[in-house]
């Protein structure tokens, strides 16, 4: 693995079978140095101090991969003028990883306005990773104009749908959902009927120990719903997860990092590599936050996972790209 | 300090179209006559400023984006409907018929506002 810095967040999520009750938040920017590590359902603080030991023993696994999000190639405000540097300053990131990721996903928000010379530039960009595959859902910066059809004949190739699709790596299922289109006036991101079924549809036959990766650009749980940062029907999807062992859902759209653990459920927020978010009800709008140029990388950031078979175990690690 | 500015620019329209709802409605003025009427809704903040606009019949209603991030103005009864508004961009809408017309960012849908044409 990469030579750790200060700024990052570990979370290690053990598949043990301990029943959680309540749930476990943790939630920390990319800036302050926090780390967080799961173990046996309990979530625990560590200094930064013992960072390399801890990667050290949960580095080696079988397959690794990266998420990044929320480019917004296009955006040229104050809070970063140069967004193809930040996603430039990523993948030189992923490419500084000791062992190369499997694949990368991209959890939305690829563009700022749908542009197709703004998706050009990403995919440029993005070809310069040493990841082989990409795999992207949508955010709503994606399918402004044209319902989705442009990202779809991009994107969408083997999707159902308005973008859904699964597919399996080394015994982790990994399923992309998309929760952007056909948003109602006053409500939150949604799946729709479709889309559920399909899930449903998707994962029945499938053996309760194996790992799940869900990855969709709004999160899947409640993170702040005055702000739209929330799925409407997500529980309906969860249920059909209740009978694995190990969920991951990994999310973009609020460009900063949380997690948070409910039964053997495990999200998680990355963050953007174009401009930071303010904190949940911390602003009276969840605009782009501006910040000194010089902190700027602090605060943007890319998420590596790694899986260790036989374990059921996710290591999410974040890093930020100063 | 800009949250503040704002609610004061949307009291101004909401007390310019009450005037203009008074002198529309005072006996012997006549629709020919008068100026083809307008108001301005802002976009900023994540906000419809005012959220609830009242105007007459006729009225063209602007909405400019203040913000840093893209919006749209989607009547929920799809009367109207928006292209993706940058920064600083308008989009205008003439009311013809009396009604109330609730309508929101459909990126941001927690964004609502409407529009009561009398």
């Amino acid at each position: 693995m990469a030579k750790r810095k200060k700024d990052e967040i570990l979370h290690d999520h053990n598949n043990d079978g301990v029943d959680r009750r309540g749930f476990l938040k943790c939630m920390a920017w990319a800036g302050t140095g926090a780390l967080c590590v799961m173990e046996g359902g309990i979530l625990k603080s560590y200094s930064l101090s013992r960072l390399g030991e801890i990667t050290a023993r949960e580095m080696a696994g079988e397959l690794s991969f990266v998420q990044i999000s929320d480019s917004h190639m296009g955006f040229n405000k104050p809070a970063n003028p140069d967004v193809a540097g930040t996603l430039k300053s990523a993948v030189q990131k992923i490419n500084g990883l000791s062992k190369p990721p499997e694949f990368m996903l991209h959890t939305g928000d690829i563009s700022h306005l749908s542009k197709p010379e703004e998706f050009d530039t990403v995919d440029q960009i993005l070809k310069s990773a040493n990841a082989k595959d990409v795999f992207f859902v949508p955010g709503e910066h994606d399918v402004l104009n044209d319902d989705g059809k442009s990202y779809l004949e991009r994107y969408g190739k083997n999707a159902k749908g308005a973008g859904w699709y699964s597919f399996d790596k080394k015994g982790v299922h990994f399923i992309a959902l998309v929760n952007v289109m056909n948003l109602k006036a006053g409500g939150l991101g949604t799946l729709g009927h479709e889309q559920l079924e399909w899930i449903e549809d998707d994962v029945q036959h499938l053996k309760s120990s194996t790992p799940i990766v869900v990855f969709a650009h709004i999160p899947l749980w409640s993170v702040y719903p005055e702000w739209g940062w929330g799925t409407e029907d997500s529980a309906q999807a969860l249920a059909y997860l209740k009978k694995f062992g190990s969920v991951t859902v990994l999310n973009g759209h609020i460009h900063q990092i949380m997690q948070k653990v409910e039964g053997n459920v495990t999200f998680h927020t990355a963050a953007s590599t174009a401009f930071p978010q303010p904190q949940p009800g911390k602003a009276d709008s969840p605009g782009p936050m501006k910040v000194p140029a010089e902190q700027l990388k602090n605060v943007l950031g890319i998420t590596d996972v790694n899986y260790v078979q036989g374990r059921n175990a996710l290591a999410v690690v974040d890093s930020t790209l100063a | 300090m800009m949250r503040k500015s704002v609610c004061i620019v949307g009291l101004l329209a909401t007390v310019m179209v009450a005037t203009l709802l008074l002198s529309a409605g005072s006996p012997g003025s006549s629709a020919n006559t008068a100026e083809p009427a307008s108001a301005e809704v802002k976009v900023d903040n994540f906000s419809f400023g005012p959220a609830t606009l009242t105007v007459a019949v006729g009225t063209t209603v602007t909405w400019t984006n203040r913000d840093d991030i893209p919006h749209t103005i989607v009547s929920t009864d799809k009367v109207f409907k928006s292209k993706v508004l940058d920064t600083d961009e308008k989009f205008s809408f003439t009311f013809s018929k009396a009604g109330t017309y609730p309508y929101f960012c459909s990126i941001h849908p927690k964004m609502t506002g409407s529009v009561v044409v009398q």
